[in-house]
């Protein structure tokens, strides 16, 4: 046991077959995780991997690095599509976990409340993961299984978020609703990615709630509804309602009841919808 | 490569080379505070929750809880100690303190690196940018606004305004600088080089049975252990409490344990092995046993007690009665009712509890943060068996109190500690363990009943609060005592009833929190009043005005203040800013199309300052050496209010020299007399009334040696002390006193004790010799179809009698409002579920909106220059002002605190959907 800072992959997949210590890479959530435990006696320190870095267009597709930091991708220029993406960037915690924590450790960690998994759902994100047996590709929705629950199998690395090109003219946005402004888990949010279709209608329209169901999901019934629909139906409170959210499943916590996150998650819907229709050129 | 993988790790600190040893997957916090001797590096939570550990790694903010050490290999590290050094660093250390932008100053390393990142970064350094810097670091001392306003002016590079001179001035604390720097000491930043660690065991249920299994063959199987130490190593009394009728605690619990989080057991080992320590792995077995969690379940018929003469667990009950309530409300000509509750409240200061225990020639001495060393010591000394004077308590710079540090935590440990290993012994409370186990403000459920008569006179109030004061009595009895004499509020009430009740549950103990029991009063009354005022239709001010309590009118208990009485100065201090803002929220919701609604509330607050009923003396002691040096101990713990500052600032004028001739020392129970604890909004008052004298005393002292008349000026210089008169100057002559255990040639000692009269049976007397007074306007922006509440403004009027540094009172109010936002909108301890500071929420930098200060000053005929108490008035009107703002812009009331988006949403729609 030690700490093993691998610079290749071969040598991080063997050590974590050797099981030799948890893998780390923005530590985010592993510290807090531990309580009043001791830190483990080793640790596989994942964040000197060149295939975990990076954030490039490869063949279509947008690779970002499952270690690239919040506050990386907050900073890069994105086409827009990726707004949303770039807003829940810069609310995960404050400076401190964005410049460390990454948005593979987002995805691993499976909360969720986990405010990068909307955006990416909205966007149709892929997964990359590296195993003993080689590589193998996942949808994002197929990896996430529940909360604090992956596809990840014991000795894979999750090694980037691959992103299809989104297409041009689109809008996109993320809202996050808290009990206060700063390092706040969040008690629902929202993403929503709007294309503009002929004479001012939504061509196509994608929305996906976070913190009220066991994973993020997007509202399927809701984008039907809204394709070829007149954005400023999005203008009228109670647009999106109880039955556009009904497959959400949210829990009573400390945080909120479940009730109430229905309600906010509709409305939450419908403001995300309707920033991302607007940046998207619809003037609703 | 693995490389080094069991070696050393090297980086550049502060820009000098750096190496040394870490454990694998150590934290980068603990490497640089424990290996590498940069203790500036707080550390709060060990969860990236606080932000008190962040540094700079290659010029980013981390925080450096969250970091493997060994990552920082061949990186660049810097902490506030290297800030410091940079040309930003100056100019924002020089902000900070001309700002008051550090009060306890366990956040502001934090802080400061937060903001030099800031600084260096190309792009924007407005408002929202500064926020979003400073967005990652909790404080709970300042309410932000003061740090906010360091960093633009540092941003700026613009001088932020000082002022210097003596009473009145606004000048900066005088031991601004080491917390500002990063030298501060705290509780955990003092235990010599290889003190053992010390690791306390606890009840994982809040009501549990436990047996230990073999400790001797456990403690000899493991070399590292040097004691395990139990309720049976305690000679004196296992028992502790800070109203010693009521003492009821015991150290280390036995036989059963009676919240989650006692002590049933603590480890005494070597450094390096107890970080690998899991407490969970010591040989204790636990039974779960049915416990009573609610004040309802404690009360209910063949409810287990708590404590044995404890009959239906109620702890103690109080009450004031005064005319008679129930005729006055039958013939009113209207009345308002409610039910209120309020939740626990954790004081979440950003230092867990901290510090070591040695012997030093067969006696003890605890270095460890505190708000009470003299009662610190006497429960100490009832626990060992020992006489006082074997134990020397010297509290470490405090990283922030609100009350939870006025009771002993981990003093016991670490004194058994260090007696039974003859070593240095250390402890820090993990975050969760300083949650589970301190006390919090009680929760609250009232019933109030108010009448007016048709001219809009308060006619008849009956108020009843049960209080959870959890498993052990703390200052439960001191809450049950205050509550019934403050539920009033300022006014004149003539028909009064207020009962309270303080019931045993199996939660963690209820003790001190700033105001005692009358924040949750304040919730209850104030938001009535303003349903009173609607009834009569009268204006909310406009009502509070007409029952102002005034000068010559008596309390409810029968007081009698002939002066100083400054409720109506604060109310029509507020009359400008309330009708403005009244009127633009009007504006604003007539003209908006959005969801979002805007409301100004109102509220008031008083606070009888020093301990109910009781002697409550302080003690100030000063010398003068042979060679004309004088000093002053200063015994009132400067937990980031500014005892500090103030105490020397009223010695030094009654003097008559400016308050840098002086040396201070203290606070040490060797050193200085006691000045009482650091509670009940006392310091200024009690203490500072002591410093008049001692300086007085010390002047006649001098001018008589000097042999000239009263209007001497006494000359402080390097040189010595010189006496002025008629533009000759006179040495007096000052040689060692061989009898002054000190060395010095003078020394005086001056003690004060507020004048008050026991309460009687129905409560009447003479509680307290001053009162402090305050009102507050709250503007808020509430979204109707979230029910979130965005707080836009707070105006303050405070009466403190005379503001012996202004800027301290803004501190005190800003921060006293940031805990009362947090009260009302945010903060909810439930055990075993929001046991660290993402799930307990406390306001960050963007929860805090601008505040309006305005200082009213009716003069206290006891006071120091007609000085009063402030610390605990800062909050009691603003949780119910907020509320009524709340309610104002929405017309909902949310009666369970706090009023989460979810429980305020709830209410809009109940509201909305009555008929």
């Amino acid at each position: 046991m030690g700490y093993a800072a691998p610079r290749a992959l071969d040598e991080a997949l063997a050590l974590l077959a050797a099981e030799a210590g948890p893998a780390v890479a923005g530590g985010t959530d592993l510290y807090p995780s531990l309580g009043e435990q001791p830190v483990p006696p080793g640790l596989v320190d994942l964040t000197g991997l060149p295939e975990l870095r990076g954030i490039a267009r490869e063949g279509g597709f947008w690779r970002i690095g499952a270690g690239e930091s919040w506050a990386a991708i907050a900073a890069l220029p994105f086409p827009p599509g990726f707004e949303g993406l770039r807003e829940a960037a810069r609310v995960v915690g404050g400076a401190q976990i964005q410049n460390a924590g990454t948005i593979g450790g987002n995805l691993c960690t499976a909360s969720p409340a986990a405010d990068g998994v909307p955006p990416l759902l909205t966007l149709g994100a892929e997964v990359e993961i590296a195993g003993p047996g080689g590589r193998r590709r996942l949808p994002l929705d197929e990896f996430l299984l529940g909360p604090r629950r992956t596809a990840l199998r014991a000795g894979e690395i999750l090694l980037a978020i691959l992103i299809p090109e989104p297409p041009s003219g689109v809008g996109a946005a993320f809202e996050k609703l808290g009990a206060r402004t700063h390092l706040v888990i969040s008690i629902v949010s929202a993403a929503a990615l709007v294309s503009p279709g002929p004479g001012g209608r939504i061509a196509e329209a994608r929305i996906a709630i976070g913190a009220a169901s066991p994973v993020a999901r997007r509202l399927t019934a809701l984008e039907a509804r809204l394709a070829g629909a007149d954005p400023s139906a999005l203008n009228a409170p109670g647009f999106v309602t109880s039955t556009d959210v009904a497959p959400l499943a949210p829990i009573d916590d400390v945080r909120a009841t479940a009730a109430y996150r229905r309600e906010a998650a509709a409305e939450l819907a419908r403001r995300a919808l309707l920033s991302a229709a607007r940046r998207a050129g619809l003037a609703p | 490569m693995n490389e080094r993988a069991a070696g050393i790790v090297a980086f550049t600190l502060n820009g000098a080379e750096a190496a040394t040893s870490p454990r694998p997957a150590e934290r980068l916090s603990e490497t640089l505070r424990e290996r590498l001797g940069a203790r500036e590096v707080k550390v709060g939570c060990d969860a990236g929750d606080c932000g008190a550990c962040t540094v700079l790694l290659d010029g980013a903010p981390i925080c450096a809880c969250l970091t493997p050490a060994r990552r920082a290999e061949g990186r660049r590290v810097e902490t506030v100690r290297g800030i410091v050094e940079s040309a930003e660093g100056r100019a924002l250390a020089a902000a900070f303190a001309a700002r008051g932008a550090a009060q306890c100053g366990i956040c502001t390393p934090g802080m400061m690196v937060a903001a030099a990142a800031l600084l260096r970064a190309p792009g924007p350094k407005g408002a929202a940018a500064i926020e979003r810097a400073l967005g990652g670091v909790l404080c709970r001392c300042t309410g932000y606004r003061k740090i906010i306003d360091a960093v633009a002016d540092a941003a700026a590079g613009r001088a932020s305004p000082t002022e210097t001179g003596g009473i009145g001035a606004a000048r900066a604390r005088l031991d601004g600088a080491a917390k500002i720097d990063g030298r501060e000491r705290f509780g955990d930043d003092v235990a010599p080089e290889g003190a053992l660690v010390l690791k306390a065991i606890r009840s994982p249920w809040p009501r549990a049975a436990f047996a230990f299994g073999d400790l001797a063959a456990w403690k000899a199987a493991r070399p590292w252990v040097a004691a395990v130490l139990t309720a049976d190593d305690i000679e004196g009394e296992n028992r502790f409490g800070v109203i010693p009728p009521f003492a009821d605690q015991p150290a280390f619990a036995a036989g059963e344990a009676r919240f989650r989080g006692e002590a049933v057991a603590a480890v005494v080992g070597e450094a390096e092995a107890m970080a690998g320590f899991d407490p969970a792995g010591f040989p204790a077995t636990w039974t779960k046993l049915p416990a009573t969690e609610s004040p309802m379940a404690a009360q209910a018929a063949g409810a287990a007690l708590l404590h044995e003469g404890r009959a239906g667990n109620v702890m103690c009950r109080g009450l004031v009665a005064k005319g008679d309530a129930a005729a006055a409300l039958a013939g009113a000509a209207h009345v308002v009712e409610g039910e209120f509750g309020t939740a626990f409240v954790e004081h979440a200061y950003i230092e867990p509890e901290a510090g070591f225990a040695e012997m030093v020639e067969g006696r003890l001495h605890l270095h460890a943060c505190t708000q009470a060393p003299g009662m610190d010591r006497e429960a100490l000394a009832a626990i060992l068996g020992w006489p006082e004077e074997r134990i020397r308590i010297v509290p470490t710079a405090t990283g922030g109190g609100f009350g939870s540090k006025l009771d002993l935590s981990l003093q016991p440990y670490l004194a058994l500690g260090a007696i039974r290993t003859g070593r240095p012994v250390r402890m820090a409370y993990s975050r969760g363990e300083s949650m589970r186990s301190t006390t919090k403000r009680h929760p609250a459920r009232m019933r109030v009943r108010i009448g007016a008569d048709a001219e809009g006179r308060i006619a008849g109030l009956h108020f009843t609060g049960e209080f959870d004061t959890g498993a052990y009595a703390s200052w439960g009895p001191t809450v049950a005592n205050r509550v019934p004499v403050h539920a009033s509020g300022p006014y004149l009430v003539r028909d009064y009833r207020a009962e309270s009740a303080a019931i045993h549950t199996n939660n963690p103990p209820s003790g001190a929190f700033r105001g005692f029991g009358v924040p949750q009063a304040a919730v209850a009354v104030e938001q009535l009043l303003d349903d009173l005022a609607a009834k009569l239709g009268l204006d909310p001010l406009e009502f509070r005005l007409r029952n102002a309590l005034r000068n010559g009118e008596p309390t409810v208990t029968g007081q009698v203040f002939g002066q100083g009485v400054g409720i109506a100065a604060c109310l029509e201090a507020l009359r400008g800013p309330w009708a403005e803002q009244r009127a633009a929220a009007a504006a604003f919701n007539a003209a908006s199309v959005s969801p979002l609604r805007r409301g100004v509330g109102l509220a008031a607050g008083w606070y009888g300052c020093g301990n109910t009923s009781l002697p409550n003396p302080s003690t100030i002691r000063a010398g003068v050496t042979p060679e004309g040096r004088i000093v002053l101990h200063q015994g009132a713990v400067d937990i980031g209010q500014g005892a500090n500052t103030v105490i020397p600032a009223i010695f030094a004028e009654a003097l008559g020299v400016p308050v840098e001739a002086l040396t201070v020392l203290g606070a040490d129970t060797d050193i200085t007399p006691d000045a009482g604890k650091t509670s009940a909004s006392r310091q200024t008052f009690v203490t500072g009334a002591a410093a008049l004298r001692a300086g007085r005393a010390l002047r006649a002292r001098l001018l008589a040696l000097a042999n000239a008349g009263d209007a001497a000026r006494i000359e402080a210089r390097p040189e010595g002390l010189s006496v002025i008169e008629a533009g000759a100057a006179r040495r007096p002559a000052l040689a060692a006193d061989p009898e002054d255990r000190f060395g010095y040639a003078l020394r005086v000692e001056e003690s004060y004790d507020p004048p008050t009269k026991p309460l009687d049976a129905l409560g009447q007397g003479e509680p307290y010799a001053q009162f402090g007074y305050a009102a507050q306007i709250a503007e808020v922006e509430v979204d109707m179809a979230l029910g979130t509440v965005r707080p836009l403004g707070f105006v303050a009027a405070h009466d403190v009698g005379r503001a012996i540094n202004p800027l301290l009172v803004e501190g005190q109010v800003e921060g006293g409002i940031a805990q009362g936002l947090g009260m009302a909108l945010m903060e909810e301890y439930i055990p075993g579920r929001t046991e660290n500071l993402h799930d307990y929420l406390i306001p960050t930098v963007g929860d805090v909106p601008p505040i309006e200060t305005i200082i009213v000053e009716e003069p206290d005929a006891h006071g120091p220059f007609g000085a009063k108490g402030l610390g605990e008035h800062a909050l009691i009107p603003t949780a119910p002002a907020l509320l009524n703002a709340i309610a104002h812009a929405t017309g909902a009331r949310v009666a369970q605190l706090p009023a989460t988006p979810s429980r305020l949403f709830a209410a809009i729609r109940a509201r909305h959907e009555q008929p």
